[in-house]
Order: structure tokens, then C-alpha cells, then sequence
């Protein structure tokens, strides 16, 4: 490019500092941007990386054998009707014999999760030779200590200004002095499904519905973008009908994805009946969503592919739909799949349409098929952002990560796709 | 070239030409789904819209000035009062989008022409992508952030400088939600910068002029167009917009111009019309619909008008 300032020196220093000027307009703009993508990013990641551990407290624990099991049968039905909360409890009050009154008492079963008494329970089942014998269990520790642990929590604040008690305090203090209480990886928030309770939520359920989910979309969007965008390049003559088609299908694309999730309501769940908050339905109105990103992506795909090679095979006597579909369709193929990846991480993302459709709601199971009531990551996201516990926040913003990295898996995919596929000609 | 299997052809007559026909019919039903699919959008958005018109007359949703859907839900009033005037979500969602839009074009635009004029091709090829992160990002992510940061350090800066800034104010949600939008307008106006002939920049440069000088009094004015374009675009995404105001915005239906106060949306009130209970005959669930109709029917607008500007600019230079 010319060199604006070797054609004029007279007169430059007003003008250059003016030059100066805009393009450090340029460069700010430039940097505030990105300076907000690391900000978020940052926050994020610093708020998320703790949930990928969590606090257990060792506790030695005596299963009574005249609670749990009195005929001796070890049989699982038999033991998990036992009231382990009542045992775990006993435990805890043993191990710290100075809470005695209600009020401590209340503060000592807080120490560990609601759900504590299930991990016994499970663990008991699991192996009913501990029936009658005195071990050590690792228990999940409730959300606030675990917060604690983590230093999220200032213990020198006023005690009403807190969410852990000086007794609390205390028992954390001599546990750790006798190295029972520490961090492990975890597990269940990547194995586990939904909770109420931060310490015990997981995000397995959400990534089920989230594959599920984007399964359907793919089987749906997939062939029927691929074909339409056929059509429209290698068949359609450039009529009015056609010109309607494209029309529609850009607009499509600018529609908000609410508006999708409105169709989805008053026709998949209201018209047709189909289950509410599932993965089938989410992943038909994100299929009609993503269209037309598939739809654009192909056609350009399509039309990088040189008429030589269509000429060439009309030469040797293939037919229309052979020259298409045997030649033309699969050299466009990895520029179609790098269209439907983008779109299929567009899809991942979108959380609002699924909203609509009723994957809102709360479920602790593991979604099995594509007719089981289900959530989805972003929405799950959405969930725990609206619960006001510390220990979500943590959730939340790990769970955020694992949507990031997985989204960063996808166009990284698309990315290599085309690289190595993609033929230039 | 993969193997031509084009050899074994030998002419069937009928069954070719059967086979033909049926891919033939298939690959239209493929392409029909995309205007299908907007049939149905429109069906349901105004059938669901006419069963509420039917219940709150037509005038007193668009010219309202007051929103409570809550109280229809009474016995005694069985849909036939509260207040359905959609003004103040009118209002508050372009306060919102405006207030993107002020965030969204200095910084889009600026960078689009850092990148497409001054940016060597290294600092473009790494800069693009990164921009376009922001666009890749989840808007539930945008919405979280918004709300967990944006919305409280506006609050305590606020409360420092003595006056008061709602925590679910429209500044949070459109401050945010601007960050969201500036990759679709820096890499919509790269390209219509892009598209001004070299031509043009090098005539200006012949007569003397600086590279600002000839971006802002010969580049930028004749990619105005394309860029009105790429804003209008970007205005319809942020008025379509969902989670980031679901999450940072309010509920309350205030009519207000004022950024610090809490304003709410239309997006915002479909969700929350149609999360909660779903009798499908009040007139609070369908009114969502009729929302949904007036969001269509805005963002629809803007596009067309969008894309035929961009298309008429386009043949401009070609």
C-alpha cells in the first residue's frame, strides 16, 4: 500500500497525528473486545476450576448389625431399608462428643451433605461384609464447608455474617489436624445428575440430554440440509420458486431462535402431541434451526466443485443423480461436514428454544432415550445461574467450562476437517 | 477423483428415468422443509395470536401502556382483564438493544477497519478468529457473566458515584449483550470495506490524502450502505436476544428510558409466560404467542430490509 506519508511532508504533523489518532481508535477497539473475551473467560475459569473438587470428611463409622441387618441376610433390599441417617449421625456425634445441645448438634450434622447418609447406605450395600464392623467412610461434605475449604468463605467475618459457625470452625480445625477432611477429584460432578444440593449436582445427566439431543438434530439437519442445498445448486433451475427457497432460507437464519422454540410449542408439543421436554423434541427444533447454516454451508461447499468435473461424468453417459450423487456430493462432503459441525456447535450452545419446549425442568435421572424427559448443558447452566447458593456459582461456572471446551472440540474438528479434506482446485 | 462407477451405465429407458424422478421429487421435499418450516412458524404465531386477539382487542396490545399479565389469572376476570399493553416491552427492549448498539458499533466498526485497512495479514489471521470467539460463545455464558459481574460492579460503581443503578438494570444486559454483537458487525463491515475497489483508495492517496483521511471521507462513506446493513442485522439479533436479558434484565414491565433502572423485554416475557404453568387457554399463555408474532414480525422486517440493502450495494461495484 502507498505510503501516505512519503507523498506528503508539508503540512504533516497535524494530519499524522490525526493519523495517529485513528488508527489507535483501531487498535483500542480491537483491545477492549478481546480484553472482554479474557475478562470473561477469566472469571469464568477462575470460579469454575474449584468445582472439579470437592471436600470429603473421613468419618469412622460402626454399622450396627441389629439396625441395619438383625436376620443376618445381607440381602441389599434389606439393607438399604435401614435408617443409615440415624447411624451417620451417631457417628458424627462420636466423633465430636462435645456437641451436645440442639443447636450444636444441628451445626455438627451440617458439616457433612444432606445426601451423606445415600454414600453410606450405597457403600454399605455395595459391600455388606461392613455390616456390624467399625470403619472408615469418605462423606461428601456439605456445600458450605466445602466452600470453606476452598476459601471461599472468610472466617474472620462476624459469625452471623457467615454461612460456617465458629463451632464449625473448630471441628473443621481438628479434622484437619487429623488430616480426615481433603480434597479429591470430582467424580460425581462429572458422573452425577442434577441436585439440589451443590456438593452432590453433576453434570452427566445434562451431557446425556445435550448428546441426545444433538443426535437427533444431526440425523435430522444433516440429510435434509445436504439434500436441499443438492437441490438447490445442482438441480433447481433458477426460477421463482427458487428465488423463493433462498430467500426464505436467509431469512430463516436471521430468525431469533425464541421464535423456533414458539414453533416447537404450538406444533411438536401442542399439534402433534409428542412428549414434552425431550430430547426428540429439542433436537427437532434445533434441526429446523440449524438448517439454514447447513443449507448455506453446502451450497457453497457444492459450487466450489468445477463443472469439469460434472462435464466429465455427463461425458462417460451418468445420469443427472449419478454425476450428483457419485461425484459431485462427495468432493463437497467435508465442506458440508465442516458446515454441520459449526451448526451442530451452534446448536449445542442454543438454550432459549429448548426453554420453550418445557428441558427446563428439574431431573435427577440420567436421561436414557430420546422420549425421556431431559435437559440440556446450556440449560442446566441457566438453572444453577439462577440458584442463589455459593456452592451453584462454583457449579455453574464449571459447567460453562466444559460447554466451552467441548464447543472448542467441535470447531477445532471443523477446523482440521478442512484442512485435510477439503480439495482446492 | 474417486473411481467412476459411470461405466456400467447401460440406458434402462423407464427405470432411469423412474429413479430420476423420485430423487428428483425427494430433493424438492428436502428444500420445501426450509419454507415449510417458516409456514409453520407464521400458522402457529398467528393462530395462537388470533385466540388472544379474540380475548384482548388488538389496539390495547400494541398501544398499552401498561403490562401485568399476572392479574388475569383471577377467577372473576377470567382473561378478560389485565393489563396486555406491550409498549413498555417495546420500550425496554430497545432501550436495551440501543444501548448494544452504542457499545457494539464504535467497536465493531473500528476494528473491522483496523483489520481490512491498517492490520498486516499476520495480525488479521490471528486477531478474525479471536474476535470471532465472541460470537462462538454461548449467549447463556454472556448472560451468566452478565449478570454475576457486569450487573454488580455497575451497582458498586453506581453507589460510589451516589446515585442509584438497579441491579438488574438495562445498562448490565445491553452492555453485555453489545460485547455479543461486535464480531457480527466487524466481520459483516470487513466485508463490505473489502468490497470498496482498490480503485477508490488508490485515487485518494494519488490526490494526497492520509490512510485516515481517505477512510473516513472515501472508504466509509461509500460502504455506508453495506454497513447500514450489517447494523441493522446486528440490531435484530440484539432484539431477538433471549438468555442474555432472561438472566441480566428484569421482570417488572417499567416504562422507563432510563438505563439504570430495571427495564424488561419481549424475549424475556415469552420465557417467562411459558416456563411456569401452561393452561393453554388464558390469556397470559397466549399472549406470549402474540409476542412472539410482534418479535417475528419486527426482526423479519429489519432483515428483509437488511438484505436487500446489502444486495443492492453489492451490485454497485460488480
Amino acid at each position: 500500500m502507498t505510503d501516505p506519508d512519503s507523498i506528503i511532508a508539508t503540512g504533516r504533523s497535524p494530519r499524522h497525528k490525526a493519523e495517529l489518532r485513528f488508527r489507535a481508535y483501531g487498535i483500542a477497539a480491537i483491545i477492549v473486545s478481546l480484553g472482554f473475551l479474557v475478562v470473561m473467560v477469566g472469571a469464568i475459569v477462575s470460579r469454575g476450576t474449584g468445582a472439579f473438587q470437592q471436600t470429603f470428611v473421613q468419618i469412622e463409622i460402626n454399622v450396627p448389625a441389629n439396625k441395619v441387618d438383625p436376620q443376618g441376610t445381607r440381602d441389599p433390599n434389606v439393607i438399604k431399608k435401614a435408617r443409615f441417617s440415624s447411624i451417620l449421625k451417631k457417628a458424627m456425634r462420636q466423633r465430636f462428643p462435645e456437641a451436645k445441645s440442639r443447636q450444636d448438634k444441628k451445626s455438627l450434622y451440617k458439616l457433612v451433605s444432606s445426601t451423606a447418609e445415600y454414600t453410606v447406605r450405597d457403600a454399605v450395600v455395595a459391600d455388606p461384609s461392613l455390616v456390624g464392623e467399625t470403619s472408615t467412610f469418605s462423606i461428601r461434605a456439605s456445600s458450605d464447608v466445602d466452600m470453606f475449604m476452598k476459601g471461599n468463605i472468610d472466617p474472620t467475618l462476624e459469625q452471623s455474617r457467615r454461612r460456617i459457625d465458629d463451632k464449625q470452625l473448630a471441628w473443621i480445625e481438628q479434622l484437619r489436624a487429623a488430616g480426615q477432611i481433603e480434597k479429591q477429584f470430582n467424580t460425581q460432578f462429572f458422573t452425577g445428575g442434577d441436585s439440589r444440593e451443590p456438593e452432590q449436582a453433576g453434570i452427566w445427566g445434562a451431557l446425556a440430554g445435550s448428546s441426545l439431543t444433538l443426535l437427533v438434530c444431526f440425523l435430522l439437519s444433516f440429510p435434509l440440509g445436504v439434500l436441499a442445498a443438492v437441490y438447490l445448486e445442482e438441480f433447481a433451475s433458477k426460477g421463482r420458486i427458487n428465488r423463493l427457497i433462498e430467500v426464505n432460507i436467509n431469512n430463516l437464519a436471521a430468525v431469533p431462535s425464541i421464535v423456533f422454540g414458539l414453533l416447537g410449542l404450538a406444533i411438536f408439543l401442542n399439534f402433534f402431541q409428542l412428549p414434552r421436554s425431550t430430547p426428540l423434541v429439542g433436537g427437532m427444533v434445533l434441526a429446523l434451526m440449524t438448517l439454514p447454516t447447513i443449507i448455506i454451508a453446502s451450497r457453497a461447499s457444492l459450487r466450489a466443485v468445477p463443472p469439469s468435473i460434472r462435464e466429465a461424468a455427463f461425458g462417460l453417459g451418468a445420469s443427472k443423480v449419478q454425476t450428483t450423487f457419485h461425484h459431485v456430493v462427495p468432493l463437497a462432503m467435508p465442506g458440508m461436514l465442516t458446515g454441520t459441525i459449526l451448526g451442530m456447535a451452534q446448536a449445542l450452545g442454543e438454550t432459549a428454544p429448548l426453554l420453550m419446549i418445557g428441558m427446563v425442568a428439574f431431573i435427577v435421572d440420567i436421561p436414557g432415550g430420546v422420549t425421556e424427559a431431559a435437559t440440556a448443558l446450556p440449560v442446566q447452566i441457566f438453572l444453577w445461574a439462577d440458584s442463589p447458593e455459593r456452592g451453584f456459582l462454583e457449579k455453574t461456572s464449571a459447567a460453562i467450562l466444559v460447554l466451552l471446551i467441548f464447543l472448542v472440540i467441535m470447531n477445532l474438528i471443523a477446523i482440521i476437517l478442512r484442512r485435510r479434506l477439503e480439495v482446492r482446485w | 477423483m474417486p473411481d467412476a462407477p459411470a461405466i456400467n451405465i447401460t440406458y434402462s429407458g423407464n427405470r432411469a428415468r423412474t429413479v430420476e424422478l423420485i430423487v428428483r421429487v425427494i430433493l424438492i421435499g428436502c428444500a420445501l422443509v426450509a419454507v415449510i418450516t417458516t409456514v409453520g412458524i407464521v400458522a402457529s404465531l398467528l393462530f395462537e395470536s388470533l385466540r388472544f386477539f379474540q380475548k384482548i382487542p388488538l389496539t390495547d396490545f400494541l398501544f398499552g401502556l401498561e403490562w401485568s399479565p399476572q392479574t388475569a389469572l383471577r377467577a372473576d376476570q377470567v382473561g378478560a382483564s389485565g393489563a396486555f399493553g406491550a409498549i413498555p416491552l417495546i420500550v425496554g427492549t430497545l432501550l436495551i438493544s440501543a444501548i448494544a448498539m452504542v457499545v457494539a458499533t464504535p467497536l465493531g466498526l473500528m476494528s473491522a477497519v483496523y483489520l481490512a485497512e491498517y492490520a498486516s495479514d499476520r495480525t488479521r489471521g490471528i486477531v478474525k478468529p479471536l474476535l470471532e470467539l465472541l460470537a462462538g460463545i454461548p449467549t447463556v455464558v454472556y448472560g451468566f457473566f452478565a449478570a454475576l459481574i457486569v450487573a454488580p460492579m455497575l451497582r458498586n460503581g453506581g453507589e460510589n458515584l451516589g446515585f442509584a443503578i438497579s441491579s438488574e438494570s438495562a445498562l448490565a444486559a445491553g452492555l453485555t449483550m453489545g460485547v455479543m454483537i461486535i464480531p457480527l458487525i466487524s466481520s459483516l463491515s470487513d466485508d463490505v470495506i473489502n468490497a470498496v475497489p482498490q480503485s477508490l483508495r488508490d485515487a485518494s492517496y494519488g490526490l494526497g490524502a492520509t490512510q485516515a483521511e481517505t477512510i473516513k471521507q472515501i472508504i466509509l462513506p461509500a460502504a455506508v450502505p453495506g454497513i447500514a446493513g450489517s447494523l441493522l442485522l446486528a440490531t435484530s439479533r440484539a432484539i431477538g436476544e433471549t438468555m442474555i436479558v432472561v438472566m441480566a434484565a428484569g421482570l417488572a414491565a417499567n416504562l422507563t428510558l432510563n438505563p439504570f433502572e430495571a427495564v424488561t423485554t419481549v424475549t424475556v416475557q415469552i420465557v417467562t409466560l411459558l416456563t411456569g404453568d401452561q393452561e393453554f387457554d388464558s390469556a397470559k399463555t397466549l399472549s406470549a404467542f402474540a409476542l412472539g408474532l410482534l418479535l417475528f414480525v419486527i426482526t423479519l422486517c429489519l432483515n428483509v430490509i437488511a438484505l436487500q440493502i446489502v444486495d443492492r450495494y453489492k451490485e454497485q461495484y460488480d
